[in-house]
């Protein structure tokens, strides 16, 4: 098995804020991410697959079809966004960097799985990267199910 | 167990074909790396190493030796290369990243003697890296 990662970027908006909370509770959870105005960040995105080395290919994936993939599926849905307003799962889910995070696992995983030629990769994390200081990592499986379950993330 | 990585860079072509495909096939899986003059990269390899710390000297190993280990049996076979015309293995096998993490690994393993390797982290470029843990992971 090896696992192979790809790095991309992408620049959006976002505003933290839960309708649910009142201006006050926002205000002390989210602090200055709370500005009504928005505010941008360049983010860094991480895709690793894993998979045996193909013995005709001797390569994981076909690096152009994941970088079709993550293009249209990821890149042109949220690069130069807003995400509360331009993305449609985000209108009622706070557009965290946990929440893209695991949205773009979701959008990728059935996708990337399906593959294209003689591959047999699978999507394994992803990493998404906030600024050089904070990033977040998630692997799906069973830790996502249960977050799903328990209400905690939008399946 | 305390994992301790190192960092080292070396600089190479290559190219991808396979013989067994024909040149429009080998046109089609490998694009542009299929140039036969072959193209080169700046790789940066991290050999990560897994131990326990020795009471004595506070480290898990010497990086000395690890430094040396890395330069005669990696460094040299590959560096200022072209990996499909000089290094045998790569004579039959396709030197994609991934192959040459695995070859990394299968180079130093049985060498190490201190700790147990743990993982190979090879950078094609900044934006592109391949992980192997060995066949047991």
């Amino acid at each position: 098995m090896v696992y192979l990662t790809r790095r991309y970027r992408f620049s959006a908006a976002h505003r933290l804020h839960n309708d649910a909370l009142t201006e006050e509770e926002n205000a002390q959870v989210y602090g200055k991410c709370n500005n009504p105005y928005g505010h941008g960040h360049n983010y860094v995105l991480e895709v690793t697959l894993a998979g045996p080395i193909n013995a005709q290919t001797g390569m994981v994936y076909d690096l152009v079809a994941l970088d079709r993939t993550v293009e249209r599926e990821i890149l042109e849905r949220f690069d130069h966004t807003h995400l509360n307003l331009d993305v449609e799962n985000f209108r009622t889910r706070v557009p965290t960097t946990e929440n893209l995070c695991i949205e773009i696992f979701d959008l990728l995983r059935e996708k990337l799985d399906a593959g294209s030629g003689p591959v047999s990769a699978h999507l394994k994390r992803i990493r998404l990267e906030e600024t050089d200081s904070n990033s977040f990592e998630y692997e799906g499986g069973e830790q996502g199910q249960r977050l799903k379950d328990e209400g905690c993330i939008k399946g | 167990m305390i994992y301790l990585t190192r960092r080292a860079g070396f600089s190479a072509s290559h190219y991808y074909h396979n013989p067994d495909l024909s040149p429009e096939e080998n046109r089609r899986i490998f694009g542009k790396c299929n140039n036969p003059h072959g193209h080169g990269h700046n790789y940066t390899l991290e050999v990560t190493v897994a131990g326990e710390i020795n009471p004595t000297t506070g480290m898990v190993l010497d990086l000395k030796d690890l430094k040396k280990l890395l330069e005669r049996e990696v460094l040299e076979l590959v560096d200022h290369r072209f990996l499909n015309k000089e290094v045998p293995v790569f004579a039959t096998k396709i030197p994609t990243t991934e192959n040459i993490a695995v070859e990394i690994w299968n180079l130093l393993a049985p060498k190490l003697t201190f700790g147990r390797l743990h993982r190979i982290r090879l950078y094609e470029s900044p934006d592109l890296y391949v992980d192997y843990y060995g066949e047991h992971k």
